[in-house]
Order: C-alpha cells, then structure tokens, then sequence
C-alpha cells in the first residue's frame, strides 16, 4: 500500500493539458483523464494517496471522487494485476463462444472471475459489451483488443503476455479490421491507395 | 443492385487505406470545406433538412430539426456541439470503425456541423475501452489542426472551431446524452430530468446538440453531394446510406454501409456470407442493437431495415446493429444475457430501473431453467411494463423491450420448458 502518492513531474504536465481542455473553471471535466494518468502511474489502481492527490488537483471533495471510481469500470479503488484480461460475454459474443472463451482464460490463468493470479501478473474480469462485435469473441488486455478468438488462440495469448511479450493485437484470423472474410461485398473500388475511387 | 461503391461514404471504412489527412484528402474530404461554410449556417441546416438525415445513435430524430432547436443569437453563453462515441450498445461496433479509419469525417462534419449550429467547440466523448481508436481521433484533429482546417479561423472561413476529445472510463449510461453530458462535467454519468433539454440547458448549463459519431461523419458528403442525393436512397422519411453491424450467426460476420431500407435477408446474404447453416436455420435476429424487440424467422423474411419498416414490425432500427441467432441458440438465455446487462449498467438512480433490472434478470435465468411457474410469464411481463416509461431515461424502457419481444415470439418455448422441468420432476419422483 503506498501511503504517499505524487504525479510525476511529466505526468503532471500530461494531466495539465488535459485540465486546459475545458473552460475556467471546469477543471472537474479533466477528473476521468486525470484519474487514467494517475492510476497508470499508481500501478493500475487508486490508492487513498492518490484518490487525495487528484482531488486536491481539481478542487473537488475526495468523496467524489470515490463515486467516481466506484461507477465507472475502469476505474479500481483495489489493486489489480499487472495486466487486465477483460473478456466480453454479451450477448454477441456469447453467441460465437465467449464462455468458452472466459473457460480458457480461467483455466490457464487459474483464477475465477475478478481473480488476480497468485504472481500478480493477471486480473480476470467479464466485461460488458467491448463494441467490437463483429470481430466477436474479444478479449481486451491493457489497452488492446484480441479479437476473432478461439479458446486455443486466447491461451497462447495469455501464455505470450506471462513471457513478458505483448502478442500483436486485433483481429487473430488475419481480418484486417471490420470486412468479411474472405472476398469483399463491398468497397472493392476503394481496396488499394488510387483505386478507382479515390480522389473520384 | 445495392449500392454502388461510388455513393459509399465510408469509402475507407475497413482501414484498407491511408486513415491519416493525406489520405482523407485523396477520398475527397476537406475538399472545398470553406466554401460549403460560406453558404451561412441557415443554408447548411436547411440542406441536412433536406436530405432526411435521421440520427444514427439510435433514437432516428431529424438532424436539421435537432440543430434547429439551437439559440439563432446567443444571450452571452457558447453552444457547444458534442459527439457522442460512447459506442456501447451491445452488437453496434459502426462508430468505431468511422472513428479509426475515417477520422477526417468525423472532425470534418463537427466543423460543418458546430458552423451549422453555431458552436465553436466540439466535445467527443469516446468511450474508454476505445483506446487505441482515441489515440488515433486525437492524432487527426491534431493534424486538422496543424493544417489550419480547424483552430482559429477554420479553413479560412472566420469561424473559429476546436475539438475537444474526451475519453469515458467504462459506463454504458454514458451513451445517454444527459448522462453523457454529466459524466463530461466530471461527475457520474447519471441521466438528467427533461426539461430543460439539452439545446436551452446542456453542458456547463449552455446550450448543447448532441449527435452520433456517424449522424456527424455523414455530414460533409451530404452537404458535398446535395441533399437529393442522400434522399434519394431509402424510402421517405427513411433516407440515406447506413453503416450495418452484422454479428451473431452469420458466415462472415462485418460492417457494410447500405442503403436504408435493404431488406434483411438481402443484407445478411449479400454482405455477412448468409446464416450459417442456411436462411432456414434461421431463428430470430434483434435488428438494431440490444434495446430493440427481437423478431423470429417468419418476419425476417420480409423485414425492410429502415425506421419505419422495424417499427410496423414493433420493434426498431435503432443503431442498425443487426444480431443473428440460429436454430441452436438458447433464445431464452440469449436474452437473459441482456437482462444482465441492463441491471449491471444501470445507473440506480430511479428505482424502477435499479430495483426492477436485477428482478427481472432473476426471473430470466430461472426461466431458462425452466424454474419458474407460467403465470411468473405474466408476471415479468407486468413488471417489464411498470419500468417500461417510468424512468428518468430510457434505461428503462431498453431493459423491458427484448424481454417483451421474446415473450411476444417466442412465450411457446419459455412455457414448454417450465412444463418439461416440472414433468421430469414429477418423473423422477
């Protein structure tokens, strides 16, 4: 548990811009930005210290902050595993196979869901609809999405991340974003820089 | 036919291509910009008018009237223009792909847009778990930036126009625009009590339009294009081009731009490969995103993916985020699925959602056990009515919608499975 908690000189100017995105006086507006760069620094959790250090930058009571946290997801008044495997089990992916996605991610991660792994490297978590649902079953890890998974591939990617490597994200089965596999319905005019259409 | 590609808007909408200005450029946007702004703003909010642009978020209101409600002079306070990218309706994944292939669309249209309703200052609240996509929105409004396309001065035109991109932290609420507007002023995204609506009291108590990330996008081409263009796909009140979000159990599961009013099946044979297993395999599809009623096969038949053809069907295009279930889905559970995610997202601020979500979740997972009584159909379907319209927002209603929708279509197997349970424990006993 740390017991005192400062931004780092850098941070503090990151956290700066984002206050001066807003108008005098609103400086409450940059509490979420500010609160991302402060739990990034604090090892991916919000400590008391650093809950004091944020409100005291923004002129706002530390209980607001705490509603804050406790309503927004991303936002963790525990400590967390070093990485964050979030695995999506709306409805969409539930349909093309997120339990045995989150199955995979318990069993090779040995933990229940909101589990963090005994070396601490892992919290497992379901999340709520990721928003990327046609490249469905996802996973989201740190900043990233896995995405058109199966259990065996979502495995290796765990089994990446704990030999410290950081698998290329995005589509696993080579899609390159949010087109059909395989031969394109559409937007074929447009598949390569000149194409027919481009500057048309 | 279906559309041709030469009257897609999202000509970059798989990534395929150069997302970055230089890139935009070569598909044509910012061509122009400062001339389309000195038509003057009443020119501009008459041709969005025109072209029967209904917002793309979900609810289809008329863009040109919604911006029609903003001050014509101000009284000493800014209007202000937010986006809303909070993309979280569970199948919807089309803001997404606008926003990390077609940025220059999107901070285009604000420009073109914030002009039209005279803001100076854009807000796009994209949602957290969007971070890689953020990253790339910032880069092109910085590069918009640097180009002299926004700033002081936009484009040359007078106009002075920045953007602001805002990232959530993980709240679905946050997609309601009121609660979108609170979460923005750094509080818990918890909707607001209209009115006062947003366009006389918004953000910091100013006056505020708040439109979807592709509403904004499709914009420029509009105003580029003609407002007879764009009304000139679709049918009447139901114009335009839509970017679809096909999931579920489709071979080939993607987003496509369309023209409104394509009929279903079309749309999920042509782009998404077809229903895996065939189109007789089919069971039901929710058509515009979780709110929205299922509808089973025998509707899906002949279901026109517009406002109106999905309203005469009662249910509704929503977010055009349409979600296949074939003949081996757990319907029940699929739906259950969706209770629990209206109780966890649930802000708690009005009782008949906080309370009446997890109840209704209850009931769902024991009926897809079969662990219930039948009159308990009823009674869940009385209860999804007493939320149904008794919320600040609607929450509420989204949360009763897909439960009275599988009730309405499929009651048959909630009933048999009530009376199989009860059978095999009388057998066993």
């Amino acid at each position: 548990m740390s017991d005192s908690f400062a931004l780092t000189p850098e941070n503090k100017a990151r956290a700066d811009s984002h206050i001066a995105r807003y108008p005098e006086g609103r400086q409450a507006s940059a509490v979420l930005a500010v609160l991302d760069i402060a739990q990034r620094q604090n090892g991916g959790w919000l400590s008391p210290a650093a809950v004091e250090h944020v409100a005291d930058m923004l002129d706002m009571a530390q209980i607001r902050i705490y509603e804050i946290i406790s309503f927004y997801e991303m936002l963790h008044a525990e400590p967390v595993g070093e990485h964050m495997v979030r695995v999506c089990t709306t409805t969409p992916c539930m349909l093309r196979g997120s339990t045995d996605i989150l199955d995979a991610c318990k069993g090779e991660l040995g933990v229940e869901v909101g589990g963090t792994t005994d070396d601490g490297k892992f919290t497992l978590t379901e999340f709520e609809c990721l928003g990327a649902c046609v490249n469905a079953p996802i996973v989201w890890i740190d900043d990233d999405y896995y995405e058109d998974l199966d259990p065996e591939k979502t495995v290796a990617i765990l089994k990446a991340f704990r030999a410290g490597e950081r698998p290329e994200p995005g589509s696993q089965i080579g899609r390159q974003g949010s087109e059909p596999v395989g031969e394109w319905t559409a937007l074929t005019e447009f598949a390569a820089p000149g194409g027919a259409g481009e500057g048309a | 036919m279906g559309l041709a590609d030469t009257d897609r808007i999202f000509t970059n909408l798989y990534g395929q291509n150069d997302w970055r200005l230089a890139g935009a450029r070569r598909r044509g946007d910012w061509d122009g910009t400062r001339e389309l702004l000195a038509r003057g703003r009443d020119t501009l909010v008459q041709e969005v008018k025109d072209s029967g642009l209904r917002g793309r978020g979900g609810a289809g209101f008329p863009t040109g009237l919604k911006w029609s409600f903003m001050p014509k002079e101000s009284d000493g306070r800014p209007s202000y223009l937010v986006i809303n990218a909070d993309e979280s309706e569970p199948g919807t994944c089309k803001d997404r792909d606008i926003i990390r292939n077609d940025p220059h669309k999107l901070v285009e249209g604000a420009l073109l847009s914030g002009f039209a309703m005279g803001a100076h200052t854009a807000f796009i609240y994209i949602r957290g778990e969007f971070f890689r996509e953020a990253e790339r929105l910032e880069a092109a409004v910085e590069e918009a930036r640097e180009a002299g396309l926004i700033g002081s001065d936009a484009c040359g035109s007078g106009w002075d126009f920045d953007i602001v991109v805002h990232r959530g932290a993980g709240a679905y609420i946050c997609g309601e625009e009121t609660g979108l507007l609170e979460s923005l002023e750094g509080k818990k995204g918890m909707p607001r009590i209209k009115p006062p609506f947003p366009a006389n009291t918004g953000l910091y108590g100013c006056p505020t339009t708040i439109n979807n990330v592709e509403t904004i996008a499709v914009v420029p081409t509009v105003l580029r294009r003609g407002a007879s263009w764009f009304a000139g796909f679709g049918r009447e009140n139901n114009t335009g081009t839509k970017v679809f979000c096909i999931s579920g159990h489709v071979n080939n599961p993607c987003n496509v731009e369309e023209e409104m009013g394509i009929p279903l099946r079309e749309l999920i044979e042509k782009h998404a490969g077809g229903v895996r297993g065939g189109w007789d395999n089919l069971k039901a599809v929710i058509p515009g995103g979780s709110s929205v009623p299922l509808i089973p096969k025998d509707l899906c038949d002949t279901a026109i993916m517009d406002f109106d053809g999905l309203r005469d069907l009662k249910s509704g295009l929503g977010t055009a985020a349409v979600i296949v279930m074939d003949r081996s889905t757990d319907v029940v559970a699929a739906i259950a699925r969706l209770s629990k995610f209206y109780m966890h997202e649930s802000c708690g601020q009005c009782t008949p959602c906080r309370e009446g979500t997890g109840w209704m979740w209850r009931v769902m997972e024991r009926l897809v056990r079969g662990d219930a009584e039948v009159e308990e159909i009823d009674m869940l379907l009385a209860v999804s009515y007493e939320i149904e319209g008794h919320t600040i927002c609607a929450h509420g209603d989204a949360s009763a919608w897909p439960i009275q929708g599988l009730m309405r279509h499929f009651r048959d197997e909630v009933e048999s499975r009530i009376v199989a349970r009860k059978a095999g424990r009388e057998a066993a006993a």
